[in-house]
């Protein structure tokens, strides 16, 4: 780990990602994107597919320091492929002094990394593309109206999941699908834990070939709740359980922190409106305990 | 160099003369010889750059834009599905202004699913974006791949080109093809200029990003069908200087004795080479028939066209597609550049050599007598679909076959 990243005063004091973009108050994507920036730096492309960060770059502006390509919902890997082998081809050829090289970002959120995209992510994995994939997970189909897509966890309201129990699957695991494929690097992050995440970004940078940023994006009109408890939510997701901090590297998964003592999920769940039919008008108990004994059962399994 | 080469080689050949950088692949019949003598030569050295297989077509034009946006010579691949597997990304990438070349194979769509050639696939990318080129033989896939990059390079341009050859028609049939040497192709076709898009640290760049509102939606809409209609002016300078090159005279439109005919046929692809030897046949036996076959189909060579059919009597347009509910598609397309032309032909419509079908000598003279009946009549006679009485029997029997295994189990019990 790098030295220098002990202590929030650590943190970069510039910030490379302008304000004003067409992105709601209160996104835990965005938060998590300006930090992630802000370590990445300006030598990136951002490829990105069709999801809400896609308005960020709306013409003539944009806000990032680096360069641009929106290619489709499905295909931000492949497109970061192309990319980064004209690159290599320049390079090998000599036309491509090293100062001019550029990091591969593929930027999608939770639909297109889980779903529509999956077989081009899978696909570039296996290949080894060296590139940085960050995926923010909003749970749902956000851009469209917070649809239930395969990342939205169980018992979670969404436009197309209204019934008295919400989404009746639970949470696909990207990060474990990525895992399985021995990727450079893959990493959970959530804006709500800087340092966390710029110790990750940091470690991710220094690699070559795939990784996984994957952070959990607080969402406030998708997850019904006041933009201004975006952090606080965020940090209930870490120290419920809900979302586990943690990092494949070297072949191994590693918790970088383990929650103790857990708060009991509803701590997290009782904050957002999309959870509110599991309280009101009466409580859901069985949907309730089915969430809490999966993060049980999950850390059970870590601690073992 | 003079060989013996298919379609799919003399393809491979044009991406090596044109010293294509990147090859982002994925397989399809008939379209796989292309990629594979391509991996060859990236491994043998012959070539040098780098063959990605992808795992879609929809991946691989994907990669295959952002290389071009990126700098680099693109050349790639596909055919009938792939096709349409990767339509989302040829609509897009044409707004990128990063030119390359994709060759289809053209293979009937399914349903039923086939294997054997029609124009679907390829004209289902019409209205992309993408120039399209149409070619007849194998010296013409060659050719067109190198007039493809020259024309999509063109600063006036920079548009992504399509070059069609008819799949198990051109691309498996060995014809004889001469072959550009490395430094006359290099000579017509200079190293690939970026001309600023391209993405580099320091020089950042937005592509492809979104709109608000539909004039900023419609100014580049516009701009792009703008550099598509330039096109054909750079193309007929672009040709006459491959004619002077190498000796070839790729026209955008072919007219083959079409100068003093009174009829004609109208096609484009493989199968255009039919209609030039019962033209001769035609012709033989008294009969003033010509061929009119348009090479580049966008932009679309209107002016040409009208020049072409101006004052012929009748013209038969034969397309191998179905546009499903309307009919031929480059019928409705020619009328709508030849109606209200003065000394416009009548015009009528043929559907033929669909998934493989052949279109037989016999038709073609079929055809040349509805034309001649239409001309005395001064009626156009309604469009028809090609097909003979012996292969409805042949499908009747068929039929009773597949009613007759349906039954089996019954018959069995
Ligand atoms: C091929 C295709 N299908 C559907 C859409 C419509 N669409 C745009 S964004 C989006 C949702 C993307 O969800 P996600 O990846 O989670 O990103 P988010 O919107 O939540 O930021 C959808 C369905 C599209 N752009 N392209
Ligand atoms: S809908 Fe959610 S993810 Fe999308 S911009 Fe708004 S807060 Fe961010
Ligand atoms: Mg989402």
């Amino acid at each position: 780990m790098n030295p220098a990243l002990r202590r929030m005063k650590d943190l970069p004091s510039t910030h490379l990602l302008g304000a004003g973009s067409a992105m709601c108050a209160g996104c835990g994507g965005l938060l998590a994107l300006h930090e992630i920036c802000d370590l990445l730096g300006a030598r990136t492309v951002f490829v990105n597919a069709a999801s809400c960060m896609t308005l960020l770059a709306s013409y003539p502006f944009t806000p990032f320091r680096g360069s641009w390509l929106y290619t489709a919902m499905a295909s931000a890997p492949a497109g970061a492929q192309g990319v980064r082998d004209a690159l290599d081809i320049l390079s090998e050829r000599g036309r491509l002094p090293p100062e001019q090289d550029l990091t591969a970002v593929a930027l999608t959120g939770d639909g297109a990394a889980t779903g529509i995209g999956l077989s081009a992510t899978a696909g570039a994995i296996d290949r080894g593309l060296d590139f940085i994939y960050l995926c923010y997970d909003n749970e749902g189909y956000g851009n469209t109206g917070q649809q239930s897509s395969p990342a939205t966890p169980l018992g979670a309201r969404t436009a197309t999941s209204t019934g008295a129990h919400g989404h009746p699957a639970s949470k696909m695991d990207l990060f474990a699908i990525w895992v399985a494929q021995r990727p450079a690097y893959a990493a959970t992050v959530i804006g709500a834990d800087p340092l966390d995440l710029a110790r990750k970004i940091d470690r991710a940078r220094a690699l070559k070939g795939p990784r996984l940023i994957h952070a959990l994006a607080p969402c406030p009109p998708g997850w019904s709740f006041d933009p201004a408890e975006g952090v606080e939510i965020g940090r209930l997701a870490v120290k419920t359980g809900i979302w586990p901090l943690k990092e494949y590297v070297d072949g191994r998964v590693v918790h970088t922190h383990v929650p103790h003592p857990r708060l009991p999920v509803e701590e997290y769940l009782k904050r957002q409106g999309r959870f509110r039919h599991l309280f009101e008008p009466g409580r859901d108990t069985r949907v309730l305990a089915q969430i809490q004994s999966q993060v049980d059962a999950y850390w059970e399994q870590v601690c073992a | 160099m003079r060989r013996l080469l298919t379609g799919n080689a003399a393809a491979a050949w044009g991406a090596r003369l044109a010293r294509a950088d990147y090859v982002p692949a994925f397989p399809i019949t008939p379209q796989t010889e292309i990629i594979e003598l391509l991996a060859q030569w990236f491994g043998s050295g012959e070539l040098r750059g780098r063959l990605t297989l992808l795992e879609s077509e929809h991946s691989m034009l994907t990669a295959a834009a952002a290389a071009a946006a990126t700098g680099v010579r693109v050349f790639t691949a596909t055919s009938s599905q792939g096709l349409l597997y990767a339509m989302e990304m040829l609509y897009a990438v044409p707004g990128w202004r990063a030119p390359f070349v994709l060759v289809n194979v053209s293979r009937g769509l399914a349903s039923p699913i086939t294997l054997e050639s029609d124009h679907n696939d390829v004209l289902a990318a019409r209205d992309s974006g993408f120039l399209q080129f149409h070619c007849a033989s194998c010296q013409e896939v060659v050719d067109s791949v190198l007039l493809a990059y020259r024309l999509a390079e063109d600063p006036r341009v920079r548009l992504p080109a399509l070059v069609n050859l008819d799949g198990f028609h051109l691309s498996f049939t060995r014809e004889p093809v001469d072959l550009p040497t490395a430094e006359a192709a290099a000579a017509f076709l200079p190293p690939f200029e970026s001309q600023g898009i391209e993405f580099r640290a320091g020089r950042p760049v937005s592509q492809a990003v979104a709109v608000l509102g539909g004039s900023a939606y419609s100014y580049f809409r516009y701009e792009t069908h703008l550099a598509a209609e330039q096109a054909l002016q750079a193309h007929g300078a672009i040709a006459a200087e491959f004619a002077q090159r190498f000796g070839r005279r790729h026209d955008a439109v072919e007219r083959y004795r079409s100068d003093d005919a009174e009829i004609a046929f109208f096609m484009i692809g493989a199968f255009a080479t039919k209609a030039m030897d019962a033209v001769d046949r035609l012709r033989e036996a008294g009969i003033a028939a010509g061929l009119v076959r348009p090479r580049l189909l966008r932009p679309y060579p209107a002016a040409a066209l009208q020049r072409a059919l101006a004052g012929k009597r009748a013209v038969a347009v034969i397309d191998q597609n179905l546009s499903v509910g309307k009919g031929g598609v480059l019928h409705g397309e020619l009328a709508s550049v030849l109606y209200g032309q003065p000394d416009a032909p009548l015009l009528a419509s043929y559907i033929g050599g669909l998934g493989g079908r052949d279109i037989s000598a016999g038709e073609f003279f079929q055809i040349a007598r509805e034309l001649q009946d239409a001309v005395l009549a001064r009626r156009v006679p309604p469009p028809r679909l090609l097909y003979t009485a012996g292969e409805l029997r042949q499908m009747r029997n068929l039929q009773a076959i597949a009613a007759g295994e349906r039954g089996m189990p019954e018959a069995r019990a």
